[in-house]
């Protein structure tokens, strides 16, 4: 029991100070009904050694992107992650605190937030951004939801470009208000304007898409806000901040909210979570913003110091008239982006942008040389791209693995006309080798 | 605490120095990498993001620096109250930055993932033992996530059998999630009054059961830390009128091998990783809050459910009955390799001690506080007691006070306020981790604070100065919030 620090003579002393007579005596509440009369049903206990020799052997069965050239997106991506990161979120003093409810004692914390909230407000182009969400799904939701109290409307009007899965889950947080989604579609890679202004209507309380898109093309985001904004409604724009250091944020092509995934910005990809909800918003709905929310203030002495902030909104207060029911969030994850960004800093993070795209069109155009293989739109796109294969991407993608490389991701579980399609994200950390040997790969498997 | 450099009152942005960098990335080993070249211009960003521009060293010694501004639990006692801060191991964290872990994508093909497919398996039919309970789901993010989730299968069941209950019952101890995550999921929140213990008061149940009741939502052990020993009968009671009763897990680290929400009757659960698994708090997350269900909600669960077909793992997406997802992929699967971990670290007696030495650390505290402070109710406590400072409060000295004072006698403070059915409270939570040394020390610290109060309040009120900040205006911040940096704004 090493983790436990009491000995059996400490335990009679303590037993002893309180007057019973064993730990049983202490239990007296828990009826005899209410007892386990067993030992519970899970396996022994394993040494550090076993342990660990067991644990990788589990690890090795997994194609990771150590071993595997990771062209998978989709929402979790293969950026790369500077090294001070695992070092200084590793710390004891962040890593086993928890929410700062004493600030005094988690500046750090508290510190490490505001940075945060600057740096993805000015990613995003948006006044302010929030503490963090859980993922970039549950940025979604709440961004659906807050819309829907802000408005007092009722339908939630989704691009079919904006990534499936996250569109699940704001299904799932819509379902208790009764809040309606409907669809804009698709055309050549990118929202399809005409069909968006006829979905939008007076009932709108917000128009949501994402930017670049599920399948990597760029969207007419100031079209999107133009009829968003004529109809009352607000615009949501999903975004990965790691790309907003060369794209032009939302904020300034008239979003009103700026969500997403922040996965990105040096958090491992980790089988798809622990990731990061990002959340940003324009000045005048702060009081509405789900999450937390650090502020700057001053001490007694007149000192600078950080507070959370705004709690008014939040769950312990207001409990059943509270923003959100966000309590716990991914501080730690937050953390590991606020050291990404200020490791890349302002030139490095367009570097990524650059890189990510430079490297991206290389390889769809290489793709799309191959006989049978060509881009599946026109539409321009970023890091990111939709190929359409003469032979099943599932197949395909499993024989390129044989060559050590994740081709893509299948595009016919999340929608069944795209069957013939793959779905291709390209990092800067993709070299130019490994995107050559997945052309020939690819030319032998379609072959 | 020790601090580096006393005083430190940077942020990372007024560090930055133009034409400083501390990336290194990649060559452009394409021919094209102009993207002015392949994008349309209007989607470049016109001019840089104001962001920092700092060397590698300026990185690493700025957070080293806020760090040492922290308490934590490798640093610090850690008594929150119903956040459960026990010890993190260490292995835990090798465990989880394994690269067949860390750097697996959540889209690679499943035959290629049956080892973190295996490992959540594993970790499920775990849960459901040490629960009592038959399903689990590991998608929830954090508790208010699993709450969210049990409180829509719930719903979905009542839907699925042509009821339309619209109000779930909840005492007014609870945790403010509770509410909140109801009310998101379209219920009206009823509140029923706690009885002095925190126990519910069974006639005030009695009275409010009906069939416009969807659930009732309970923490067992109650937020008093005592067990609520009616509980059969409570469940007995809403189960006659068709009301679901769901179990708040956040005290589970009281009960492990002691008793299980499943064997009580509770028809759902939640689990919050971070608590009572050992996964770090990391200064408020990510947590885990898998949910654990009876069989007659299993239609219900989140989509994808994992399931075991021989030997092979696979995703079940069909499933037209479920309430959907709740995170864009499977969970916090990081959460989830350190949880394993540490179960299989602890074994079937090693979980079973957890608790003992959890509820003897809590009542040691009792006994030794409950001359100065008063408690909050009679007999033995779980893992967790509630203190009221009612008496310091006569002399002037709130909670709050008492707090700070402890911040700088080397402690962090336990949870005030809360629960709110309590004057002035103070809600202690030792957990096993700690030593009979420490929470001598820790007592030992609150008896001087019992005694500074009545002979030098003023030093209460002074409290911290130790901290590298001392109080702060929250009022102030409240009022004209500053949420972010600016380069004025110093």
């Amino acid at each position: 029991m090493r983790y436990i620090s009491n000995t059996p003579a400490q335990q009679r002393e303590m037993l002893a100070q309180i007057g019973v007579g064993s730990i049983e005596d202490l239990l007296e509440r828990i009826p005899a009904k209410a007892r386990l009369s067993r030992p519970l049903n899970v396996p022994a206990a394993m040494a550090e050694t076993d342990l660990v020799r067991h644990l990788r052997a589990l690890s090795a069965l997994n194609a990771n992107a150590d071993d595997y050239a990771c062209f998978l997106g989709a929402g979790s991506y293969d950026h790369s992650v500077p090294s001070p990161i695992n070092h200084l979120i590793s710390r004891g003093e962040f890593f086993t605190a928890y929410t700062p409810y004493q600030p005094e004692a988690s500046q750090g914390t508290l510190r490490s937030i505001f940075e945060y909230q600057s740096m993805m407000a000015e990613l995003c182009g948006m006044d302010v951004a929030n503490a963090s969400l859980y993922d970039g799904a549950s940025s979604v939701a709440e961004a659906a939801l807050m819309a829907h109290a802000v408005t007092e409307r009722n339908v939630i009007v989704l691009s079919k470009g904006v990534n499936p899965l996250y569109r699940q889950v704001v299904e799932t947080y819509c379902e208790g208000p009764g809040i309606r989604l409907k669809s804009a579609p698709i055309g050549d890679g990118a929202t399809d304007l005409d069909a968006l202004r006829k979905a939008v209507s007076g009932q709108t309380a917000a128009v949501v898409i994402q930017h670049p898109n599920f399948l990597g093309c760029l969207e007419d985001v100031k079209a999107a806000a133009d009829i968003a904004h004529a109809a009352g409604a607000l615009l949501v724009v999903v975004a990965d901040p790691v790309n907003l250091g060369l794209l032009t944020p939302p904020g300034a092509l008239g979003a009103d909210l700026v969500v997403g995934e922040g996965q990105g910005l040096g958090v491992p990809m980790s089988f798809g979570g622990p990731n990061l909800g990002v959340f940003a918003a324009k000045q005048e709905l702060v009081r509405r913003m789900p999450g937390r929310l650090v502020g700057a203030t001053v001490d007694l002495d007149g000192q600078r110091g950080f507070v959370l902030t705004l709690q008014t909104r939040e769950q312990h207060i207001r409990r059943e008239k509270a923003t959100s029911n966000i309590c716990t969030n991914v501080a730690l994850c937050a953390l590991m982006a606020t050291i990404y960004v200020s490791i890349m800093g302002k030139v490095g993070i367009r570097k990524v942008g650059e890189l990510s795209t430079a490297k991206a069109h290389y390889a769809a155009e290489t793709f799309a040389k191959i006989p049978g293989v060509r881009l599946r739109f026109t539409a321009p796109f970023f890091k990111e791209f939709t190929l359409e294969l003469p032979k099943s991407p599932e197949r395909v993608a499993k024989r390129l693995m044989k060559e050590k490389i994740l081709a893509g991701v299948p595009l016919k579980a999340f929608d069944r006309t795209q069957k013939d399609c793959l779905l291709v994200a390209v990092t800067e950390k993709r070299t130019r080798g490994e995107i050559d040997a997945y052309a020939a790969a690819l030319a032998a498997a379609v072959a | 605490m020790h601090i580096a450099k006393p005083g430190y009152d940077k942020l990372i942005f007024e560090l930055s120095c133009p034409g400083r960098h501390a990336h290194s990335l990649p060559e452009c080993d394409v021919p094209v990498s102009d993207p002015a070249q392949l994008l349309p211009k209007e989607h470049l960003r016109a001019t840089p993001p104001e962001l920092p521009e700092v060397s590698e060293v300026d990185v690493v010694r700025h957070y080293s620096r806020l760090s040492q501004m922290n308490y934590g639990v490798d640093t610090h006692f850690y008594p929150l109250g119903s956040c459960t801060m026990k010890y993190n191991p260490k292995i835990n964290e090798d465990m989880a930055r394994l690269a067949g872990f860390a750097r697996l994508h959540p889209l690679t093909p499943e035959a290629a993932a049956q080892g973190a497919l295996q490992l959540m398996h594993e970790l499920s039919r775990d849960l459901a033992e040490v629960s009592g309970m038959n399903h689990v789901s590991l998608q929830p993010a954090a508790g208010a996530q699993g709450e969210l989730a049990g409180v829509l299968m719930i719903r979905a069941y009542h839907l699925a059998r042509g009821e339309r209950r619209t109000k779930v019952l909840i005492p007014d101890s609870a945790h403010g999630t509770n509410p909140a995550s109801t009310a998101l999921a379209g219920y009206s929140v009823v509140e029923l009054k706690s009885e002095a213990n925190g126990d519910v008061d069974l006639l005030d149940l009695e009275r409010h059961l009906g069939n416009d009741i969807a659930a009732f939502m309970i923490t067992q052990p109650n937020t008093l830390g005592l067990f609520e020993s009616k509980i059969h009968q409570i469940t007995e009671m809403c189960h006659a009128k068709g009301v679901q009763v769901y179990m708040d897990g956040a005290n589970f680290n009281a009960i492990l091998g002691i008793t299980r929400p499943g064997d009580l009757g509770f028809d759902v659960c939640h689990f919050n990783l971070h608590k009572t698994f050992t996964t770090p708090h990391g200064g408020g997350g990510p947590g885990a809050g898998p949910v654990g269900i009876k069989d007659h909600l299993a239609p219900f669960l989140p989509t994808p459910v994992l399931v075991k077909d021989g030997d092979e793992y696979a995703f079940d997406w069909n499933r037209p009955q479920s309430i959907g997802k709740l995170q864009a992929f499977w969970g916090n699967f990081g959460m989830l390799v350190r949880a394993w971990t540490y179960i299989r670290t602890m074994g079937p007696d090693g979980l079973r001690a957890v608790s003992d030495n959890a509820v003897l650390n809590a009542n040691y505290i009792l006994s030794r506080l409950e001359g100065e402070y008063d408690r909050s109710a009679p007999g033995p406590c779980m893992h967790e007691c509630v203190l009221s400072a009612r008496r310091q409060k006569k002399l002037g000295v709130t909670a709050t006070d008492i707090a700070k004072r402890l911040l700088d006698l080397g402690f962090y403070a336990p949870t005030t306020y809360f629960p709110m059915i309590v004057e002035e409270a103070l809600m202690i939570e030792p957990t096993e981790t700690e030593s009979k040394e420490t929470l001598d020390e820790f007592c030992d610290a609150m008896i001087r604070i019992a005694r500074e109060a009545r002979e030098n309040p003023q030093l209460i009120h002074d409290a911290p100065v130790t901290t590298p900040v001392r109080r702060l205006d929250q009022t102030g911040a409240a009022r004209q919030p500053r949420l972010k940096w600016t380069p004025q704004a110093k």
